[in-house]
Order: structure tokens, then sequence, then C-alpha cells
């Protein structure tokens, strides 16, 4: 297990790695999309009580599923960049931050347009998972700043995987704020005890999405990895190499 | 065709915030590309001055 560990974080194995998982992620993750973005705008039954406004839900839950994941990944790489010093952790730390940014604001998006025929308003400022949302919006863009802001590289791992760590507790707090407060929000209608409160024709297009998006946030993670990994490997041996490889453009 | 553009009224809210969507993914496939693409070419020229030096 370890030596697969130790493995997986040498820069040149996980390029290389990362280079034939690409396709394999993207490609079903589209594919997927594909089908679950068909089956929920032209199948799937209008809901009873929201019509086929309901529909959002096949891109607004993804991308609010995929904004908590990505700040998860990026807080616990960050931590195990702190811990054990591996800067392959920090490269996934500092990879998933523009992704799960562009997702959070997709997130508030199609929120906030779906809030307008249904809450009849755009915006709903005493909202908990409304105002949770959008600081985690805010700790990326922080993250991405403080990160930008630093030169030494070494440093600005560390600074940020402490701010990303701190900014954590903000997770848990968006998946319960239903619960804790009184919001405009639904409850959970996926996991929930008896079972999710969607019918079958419903649910499929949702899971289809949700599967999909994380497939190619997956594929979209890596591709940035291999970025950082380049970045902060470029004058090592195995870069020269490859850069040198006839042919090869990586 | 009119009635399923349409979403019973909905329609104007339901396909933005699919065009949206689509945007969001296409940006970030590029985003990604163009970022290892600058990289890349980056440590190519470094690369290749050296060696022209040498």
């Amino acid at each position: 297990m370890w030596k697969w560990f130790h493995q997986l974080a040498s820069p040149p194995h996980f390029f290389r790695l990362a280079s034939v998982l690409i396709p394999w992620l993207a490609w079903p993750g589209y594919a997927l999309i594909a089908y679950g973005t068909f089956a929920g705008l032209f199948v799937a039954p209008p809901d009873y009580q929201q019509s086929d406004a309901f529909r959002i839900i096949y891109v607004h839950v993804p991308a609010a599923y995929l904004s908590m994941m990505a700040y998860m990944i990026m807080a616990i790489a960050g931590g195990i960049g702190l811990i054990w010093r591996m800067k392959l952790a920090h490269a996934v730390a500092a990879s998933a931050a523009p992704i799960g940014a562009s997702f959070t604001f997709l997130a508030l998006a199609s929120g906030s347009v779906w809030g307008r025929p249904m809450w009849g308003t755009w915006w709903e400022w005493g909202d908990p998972r409304l105002m949770s949302e959008l600081l985690m919006l805010f700790l990326y863009i922080g993250y991405m700043a403080l990160r930008s802001a630093i030169d030494d590289t070494t440093k600005a791992d560390k600074a940020s995987a402490v701010l990303a760590l701190v900014g954590a507790v903000n997770v848990p707090v968006i998946h319960y704020s239903v619960e804790w407060w009184s919001s405009l929000h639904q409850g959970a209608t996926l996991i929930r005890e008896g079972g999710p409160a969607m019918d079958a024709a419903m649910l499929y297009p949702l899971l289809a999405n949700i599967l999909g998006f994380s497939l190619v946030f997956g594929a979209l993670l890596l591709r940035r990895v291999r970025s950082e990994v380049l970045r902060r490997e470029g004058r090592t041996r195995w870069v020269r190499e490859l850069v040198l490889a006839p042919g090869d453009s990586a | 065709m009119t009635e399923t553009l349409g979403m019973s009224g909905y329609g104007i809210y339901v396909w933005s915030t699919f065009a949206l969507t689509a945007t969001v993914l296409v940006y970030n496939e590029w985003a990604a590309r163009r970022r290892f693409r600058s990289v890349y070419r980056d440590i190519e020229v470094r690369i290749k001055a050296l060696e022209n030096r040498s």
C-alpha cells in the first residue's frame, strides 16, 4: 500500500498515469452527461408542482455536489501536502481550485435562475445555503488570490493549504444548512431515509449527470495537475527528456 | 417542437441554465488545455535555448 502510495506521488509516474487516465474519464463522463441531459430535458416527466422548471435540477445538483467535492479534495490534498510534505498533493490542491470555483459559480447561477420562477426572487440574503455556498466561492477566490500573491511556490503551498483547511468547516455547513436552519431550499432528495424522493424516470438522468460530471471533473483535474507538475518539475531531467523526445508533444 | 422549447413557460430559465452549463464545461476544457500548452511551451523554449547554447 505504502509502496503504491509513494510510486503514485512520484511526479513522472503520476504524469504518465494521468495521461493514460484522462480519456478514460473524459469520454464516459461526456457520454453520461449527454444521456442525462437528453433524458432530463426530453424523457423525464414534468414535476407535479414545478412543472418543467424542475429540469434545472439536472445541472444544479451535479454542480453543487462538485463544488463541495472539489473543495474537500483541495483541503484534504492541502492537508496531506502539509503533513507529509508531498509536492504532488499541493499540485492537486492548486489544480482543484479553479475547477471547483467554476462549478460553485454554476451552482449559484443555476440556483438563482431556478429560484426566480419558483421562489419569486433571484437571490435571498437570509438563506443559509445560498450564503454558505457564496462563502465557498469567496474561499476559492481567496485561495487562488493567495497563491498568485506569493511568488515562492513552497510558501504559497503552505499558506493556501492552511486557508483551504480552515475553510473546510464550511462544507458540512452547506450540506446540513437546510436541516439546521430555516431555508428556502427543500430537504435532501437523493440521500435520505426511505430512499430517493424521485420517480425512476426522473432519478436515472440525475444520477447519470452526477456521475458524468464527476468523471469530467476527474479528467479536468488530472489535466490541470499535469500542467502543475510540469511547471514545478520544469528543471528536472525527466521533463527535459520528455520535451526533447522526438515527436512527443506530451 | 414549440411546446418542447417553451418548457411550459419556463423555457427561458431552463435553456439559459443548460447553455450556461455547456459554457462552463467548454471553458474548463479550454482553460485546462491552454494552461498545459502554455507551461509546456515555456519549458520547451527554455530547454531548447539551453541545448543550443551548449
